[in-house]
């Protein structure tokens, strides 16, 4: 009986499935397959091509003695915090300031919000034109009677990646502004009212009491942010392809160039694996967070 | 008689010049130029010929205005052998976009209402999986995809691209659209079911209708995504198909030749229209999509 059951369950609902079909597909083959296959050939000899002879923990021994590999995990860890930092100091400074029921707010807005409909790739080439030092920023200041002055991070090894962060700054934090200010429309007004009641200062209202209520919303900016911030890669390509020298080289990059300029495929999957984990040592904190705590609390 | 004395009545008129106004509307008057002034520099290189650039400065509007720039970006600026400009990829990336977009959009919005109303055993966990998968860095994905796309005989080719896009544009396509419809009141869902109507025919004659908001939202969301990217466009395609943003770095990041920073900059803001035009004319549109896109989960 059970058996003649089993084709009528499988049948059942048969267009949902149908209908589901891409994303089954997608989910088994895309993101567990292909991740899975990824991580296995980590530890094997591939070079041109992959091959199944495992060599155990050799690609990644040599991974972490390749200077190029340590300037790129340096790089994204400054690039990382920095942008970390300044998107959510910026994002929420402006979006408490267009908060202040102010003149021209939409305009202000789509101002701050446009860089974002721009893509990586054009935000670095602008940025390279700006910062340009023979005739960008730098010039137009010593023109203007202070010949000393030097502004050149993208012909500076030492500076180089303050130099991109401009550039990402600019294009990602009205992103950020505009979830802030979501959260910032949220807060009840009369927590507003009380706090002017008791004569809590401005400032203070805002540190110790809208920031701690807005907390879901930092918590969407912070993940949105460390997402973006280890794929950085076409910011990197276009404004300084990893240069001057390797000082700008990021991990996704070296994953790139290992798999399809250097003909090295296990240094690619070794280096991708380690992009992964970076990942996922910060989404599953908050994974728990997020739905371990909900569980929790029903 | 006559009242000589006019007392003043309702509030004491604020004045616009108080020292927090001053600094309030300066800090943000300042905000805005860090915004704006890239995009003006872009403009205004565009338009001037290599002498005025070489002597002037980057800030300073054109003397001598030229459309010669944007003439040579868009039709003779070379990448490589072809010098056809920055047309070509134009063309190419309209044809990744169109496909692409519609593809994806009519799988997200059947699946999103697929996992809403009509649950299945495991629906649950697979989307549970798929937003997951979001936040893997493709580098880990990218070359076991070269190998399928391969064995398809889809790689280098516009529809392997295409694929591609759908697969990673389904995430975040379909939270967009399970959110749309768990908001739909399920007594429309049943009724519809009572009068005897099955799946597609409550998608095609009830659901559809309603989401044409949520529609637009996931059209511009999946436009400004695909056309910017790069990543994809410069793994699973050939020179001959290269997407807009690729032709274009190959372009200015080109190492041989004089550079001519005016083409350069034409050749930036060409490709930036679509997205940026896109931006301005949908507004408030675009705003949701983006929001709906950053908060996942």
């Amino acid at each position: 009986m059970a058996q003649s059951m089993r084709p009528n369950t499988l049948l059942r609902n048969l267009n949902a499935k149908i209908a589901a079909m891409p994303m089954i597909i997608t989910v088994l083959v895309i993101f567990v397959g292909c991740t899975i296959w990824t991580v296995v050939h980590s530890f094997t000899k591939s070079r041109m091509l992959p091959k199944l002879e495992f060599i155990g923990f050799d690609q990644y021994e040599r991974l972490w003695g390749t200077s190029r590999w340590l300037i790129s995990i340096e790089n994204l860890f400054i690039y990382g915090i920095c942008s970390l930092v300044l998107s959510l100091v910026i994002g929420f400074v402006l979006a408490a300031l267009l908060d202040q029921k102010i003149r021209f707010e939409n305009t202000l807005r789509s101002i701050i919000l446009f860089p974002f409909a721009l893509s990586f790739v054009v935000t670095g080439l602008i940025w390279q034109w700006i910062l340009n030092p023979d005739l960008g920023i730098q010039s137009v200041v010593r023109d203007l009677g202070w010949t000393s002055f030097a502004f050149d991070p993208l012909y500076n090894p030492d500076i180089v990646i303050y130099g991109v962060l401009i550039a990402g700054i600019w294009q990602g934090s009205g992103l950020i502004m505009v979830l802030m200010l979501a959260g910032l429309r949220g807060i009840d007004e009369d927590i507003w009212n009380a706090s002017r009641i008791d004569g809590i200062p401005k400032w203070k209202t805002y540190l110790f009491i809208v920031i701690p209520m807005m907390k879901p919303v930092f918590v969407t900016a912070i993940v949105l942010i460390t997402s973006g911030i280890v794929k950085v890669y076409d910011l990197i390509v276009a404004q300084t392809n990893g240069g001057p020298g390797i000082a700008s080289e990021v991990p996704a990059k070296y994953v790139m160039d290992s798999m399809f300029l250097k003909q090295n495929l296990g240094q690619g999957f070794a280096a991708s694996t380690m992009m992964l984990l970076c990942v996922l040592i910060i989404l599953i904190p908050y994974a728990y967070l997020e739905f371990g705590g909900k569980r929790n609390g029903k | 008689m006559v009242n000589n004395h006019i007392v003043p009545n309702g509030p004491k008129p604020k004045s616009i010049f108080t020292a927090r106004n001053i600094m309030l509307y300066g800090t943000l008057f300042v905000v805005a130029i860090y915004y704006i002034l890239p995009l003006y520099v872009m403009i205004v290189t565009s338009l001037k010929g290599m002498p005025e650039i070489r002597l002037g400065n980057i800030f300073a509007p054109p003397l001598e205005v030229t459309f010669q720039p944007w003439v040579k970006a868009w039709s003779t600026a070379c990448t490589g052998l072809n010098c056809d400009g920055l047309s070509r990829g134009f063309w190419n990336s309209v044809q990744i976009l169109i496909p692409s977009v519609v593809l994806s959009i009519i799988i997200a919005s059947v699946n999103g209402y697929a996992l809403v109303n009509w649950k299945f055993k495991g629906s649950e966990v697979f989307f549970a999986v798929l937003l997951f998968g979001a936040f893997i860095p493709y580098q880990v994905m990218i070359y076991p995809i070269v190998i399928l796309l391969r064995e398809m005989g889809l790689m280098g080719s516009l529809w392997g691209l295409v694929l591609v896009h759908t697969v990673f544009g389904m995430p975040i396509l379909t939270l967009l659209f399970r959110n749309y419809f768990s908001s739909v009141p399920e007594e429309l869902f049943k009724a519809a079911r009572i009068d005897g109507a099955g799946f597609w025919g409550i998608y095609f004659r009830i659901m559809l209708p309603m989401a044409v908001p949520i529609f637009v939202v996931a059209m511009i969301l999946q436009v400004t995504g695909i056309w910017n990217d790069f990543l994809f466009g410069v793994i699973y395609t050939k020179p001959d198909i290269y997407p807009m943003t690729v032709q274009l770095n190959n372009i200015v990041n080109s190492v041989q030749g004089v550079k001519e920073y005016n083409v350069n900059m034409a050749a930036t803001l060409l490709t930036g229209l679509v997205p940026l035009v896109l931006y301005f004319v949908s507004g408030k549109l675009f705003v949701r999509g983006i929001a709906a896109g950053a908060v996942k989960g």
